[in-house]
């Protein structure tokens, strides 16, 4: 049994359980499914400035504040109680191309040769770190809504616009990741 | 004893920023003390032991996805769609109500074309980090340590879309 609870759960363990979230949080307490928002709240908290689009009563919607807070958590238990004592399996294509940019430790769930606190400072680091990260907030609040938001609760309330959304997302990402972030994995 | 300041009528002007990007529209009567949030946190909990256990985190399982290498993901995503899809029907079906007893609201989410722009800028930055949001608080929970600043990136960049947000189309 733990040993089924520490290797990589199946898609359609984890996929089911995520879609339940959404009548879950419906239930509990009538709140729409939704992650980006949270760094809404977060702005709206700690930086308004005079910007009319984070002065709202952000008190009523520390429910999302608390549930990425459970995330991060879930994900602590999860490393501390549940690790994988095996390396990520990767497609062998990916670990070959990957080889090319001196990727090949997948040991963590996140290149950790990329991504690393000294990686900053190359160029490499600081477009995948920090302007990754800008187009993932600046992007998401734009769209309206992330993964969560708009392809999981979007499309399970059959809302056309959030089709649009996750049709883009998926564009955006197939681009990028099969013609634009091989140049900047060779940075 | 109930310490909210917030008064239960709902300013319109306020109203009408909370309900831009659909951000909860549910405008309950019924007043919540902080401790009532705990139910999310424990549901985000659940959340984040899956996210971690599944590799949904994972930036190499999110590479795989865009280069069409493995069906993780799309079943990961897919099973999630239809497993909500038939739990709002079920909840519209059956009327259900929310543990205290109101009326399940879900938000009609309206077209425009924030969702290509921003759709597009965001699929960008999901290939490049291999993170969405809520992965980018499962990652740093990992122990990728750094995803920390891409997090405060990706709080920098919803500040500077709230600053330019009327000079950009819509």
């Amino acid at each position: 049994m733990l040993d089924f609870l520490r290797d990589p759960w199946p898609w359609y363990v984890a996929g089911p359980l995520i879609g339940l979230t959404v009548p879950a949080l419906l239930i509990v307490g009538n709140k729409s499914f939704g992650i980006s928002s949270s760094l809404r709240h977060i702005c709206a908290a700690c930086l308004p400035a005079n910007i009319p689009f984070f002065h709202y009563n952000w008190r009523k919607e520390l429910w999302n504040l608390f549930f990425v807070a459970g995330i991060f958590l879930g994900a602590v238990l999860a490393t501390v109680l549940l690790a994988n004592p095996n390396p990520v399996v990767v497609h062998p294509n990916l670990a070959a191309d990957l080889a090319q940019y001196g990727i090949t430790d997948f040991s963590k769930l996140v290149p950790t040769q990329v991504l690393n606190w000294s990686s900053l400072l190359t160029l490499r680091g600081f477009l995948m770190i920090v302007v990754g990260g800008f187009l993932i907030g600046f992007g998401t609040r734009y769209a309206g809504g992330c993964t969560s938001g708009h392809a999981i609760m979007g499309l399970s309330t059959l809302q056309w616009p959030s089709l649009v959304a996750t049709c883009c997302f998926m564009l955006a990402g197939i681009l990028m990741a099969n013609f634009v972030l091989p140049f900047l994995l060779a940075l | 004893m109930q310490t909210d300041v917030f008064p239960p009528e709902i300013d319109p002007i306020e109203e009408e920023i909370r309900h831009q990007d659909t951000i909860c529209v549910n405008e309950s009567v019924i007043e919540h003390r902080w401790y009532d949030n705990l139910k999310y946190l424990v549901i985000g909990l659940g959340f984040g032991v899956v996210f971690v256990k599944a590799e949904i985190i994972s930036w190499f399982r999110i590479q795989e996805m865009f280069r069409f290498q493995s069906f993780h993901m799309y079943g990961v995503i897919g099973s999630a769609v239809v497993v909500g899809m038939l739990s709002v029907w079920l909840i519209r079906r059956f009327n259900v109500k929310t543990i205290e007893g109101e009326d399940i609201v879900i938000a009609t989410k309206t077209f425009n074309k924030g969702q290509i722009f921003g759709g597009l800028l965001f699929g960008f930055g999901w290939a490049i980090t291999g993170a969405c949001p809520g992965p980018l608080f499962a990652q740093i929970g990992n122990g990728a340590s750094v995803v920390l600043v891409t997090l405060v990136s990706a709080i920098a960049g919803t500040w500077v879309y709230g600053l330019l947000r009327e000079k950009l189309p819509h």
